[in-house]
């Protein structure tokens, strides 16, 4: 494969090294000058000077052969602008751009760049998931099915506890995937019985999260610990 | 008739002032509220402070009722996503965008957004006037 990479900040260049370890060609556009003298010793021809939200620069990359294009600039206009040039006038296969500001993650939905990822995001999620607190942690989202993962811990006066999956009421859509007990991962079978002390993985439409809510955790307000679990991004 | 306009520069202030001379309800958004003095001090128009990206601050601009947005900040790539924005989110039909760079702004023209681009504008129009002057004929 060839993937074009547009800024060469930590990001870019992992991804970089990482897909060359694996054997794939790559391109890194690069346009802050110092940036680009320190890499490329390293990157020799691959790293590319300029804009790359510049028609010319992404042509002189290679972008009209590519099979991906990555934009992780740290600017969220630019890996937007370079996701939409990739798809509009080069119809590259693949396209996925960095959202460095998870308040502008709407926006990267709006504009049909629908393969983001956001560090951001991901870590707060794993944070979460750190803290003993939370019964419902989301733990990612596959954005372009709009499906979400979420953990379920189930205590000893939980709807869940010393119940078998097939007799569990879950909202339509809601797959009850895995039980996770003492460190490993049981398949949930109509069969098995959930005990206090395991994890739930659920995989489920955005949407149902608050219906799981309520079928789970019937004695707490569903729309507090929702807001709970939402992860608080309104500022940068 | 409103319109919001996005970056108060020299153009966008201009643009604003026009505006309200022809008689349109105006709201201008700029993250630096020193360049609200461009607009002069009795501009009649709503004056928001913020960057436009967030959608909160378009609202607050009225751009839920708007029936045109121009978008003139110093970055073409702020400037066409402010347009798709106002285009996708709010359903705005008339959009117009500042885009510098000639090959975006004819890429982003086909999306349906009215771009302008200063730079194939200005390149004509000095050609032209350099082909226009009266140079001395060589003896």
């Amino acid at each position: 494969m060839f993937v074009l990479i547009v800024g060469a900040g930590k990001v870019g260049l992992n991804t970089a090294r990482q897909l060359q370890q694996m054997g794939h060609e790559v391109a890194v556009i690069e346009r802050r000058r110092t940036r680009y003298d320190r890499l490329v010793d390293e990157l020799e021809e691959s790293l590319i000077f300029g804009d790359g939200t510049e028609m010319w620069v992404l042509e002189k990359a290679g972008i009209a052969r590519a099979d991906m294009v990555v934009a992780v600039t740290g600017d969220d206009e630019d890996n937007v602008i370079i996701a939409q040039i990739a798809k509009l006038k080069f119809a590259t296969p693949k396209v996925v751009a960095r959202v460095n500001n998870p308040f502008n993650q709407p926006m990267f939905d709006l504009l049909g760049i629908d393969a983001t990822v956001c560090a951001t995001t991901t870590m707060l999620r794993l944070i979460l998931h750190e803290l003993p607190v939370h019964k419902f942690v989301p733990l990612f989202s596959l954005r372009r099915e709009n499906l979400e993962v979420v953990e379920l811990e189930v205590s000893e006066n939980s709807p869940f506890a010393n119940v078998y999956v097939q007799d569990i009421a879950l909202p339509e859509g809601v797959l009850l995937a895995a039980i996770i007990r003492a460190g490993h991962a049981l398949p949930a079978r109509g069969s098995s019985e959930i005990l206090p002390g395991d994890y739930v993985l659920c995989v489920l439409p955005r949407a149902k999260g608050r219906e799981l809510i309520k079928v789970f955790l019937p004695e707490e307000s569903a729309e507090e610990l929702e807001k709970e679990s939402e992860l608080d991004t309104s500022e940068g | 008739m409103h319109v919001v306009i996005v970056g108060c520069g020299r153009v966008g202030s201009s643009v604003a002032l026009s505006l309200v001379a022809d008689g349109w309800s105006v709201a201008v958004v700029d993250d630096r509220s020193e360049s609200f003095y461009l607009l002069g001090e009795d501009f009649p128009g709503q004056f928001v402070e913020g960057k436009a990206l967030d959608w909160d601050v378009l609202r607050a601009a009225g751009i839920e009722h708007a029936d045109a947005v121009v978008t003139a900040t110093d970055g073409d790539n702020t400037n066409i996503v402010v347009a798709q924005v106002a285009q996708k989110k709010f359903g705005v039909s008339c959009v117009v965008a500042r885009v510098y760079d000639p090959l975006r702004a004819e890429l982003f023209a086909q999306t349906g957004i009215r771009t302008v681009c200063p730079t194939k504008d200005t390149r004509g129009l000095m050609l032209e006037a350099v082909r226009s002057c009266e140079l001395p004929t060589e003896a």
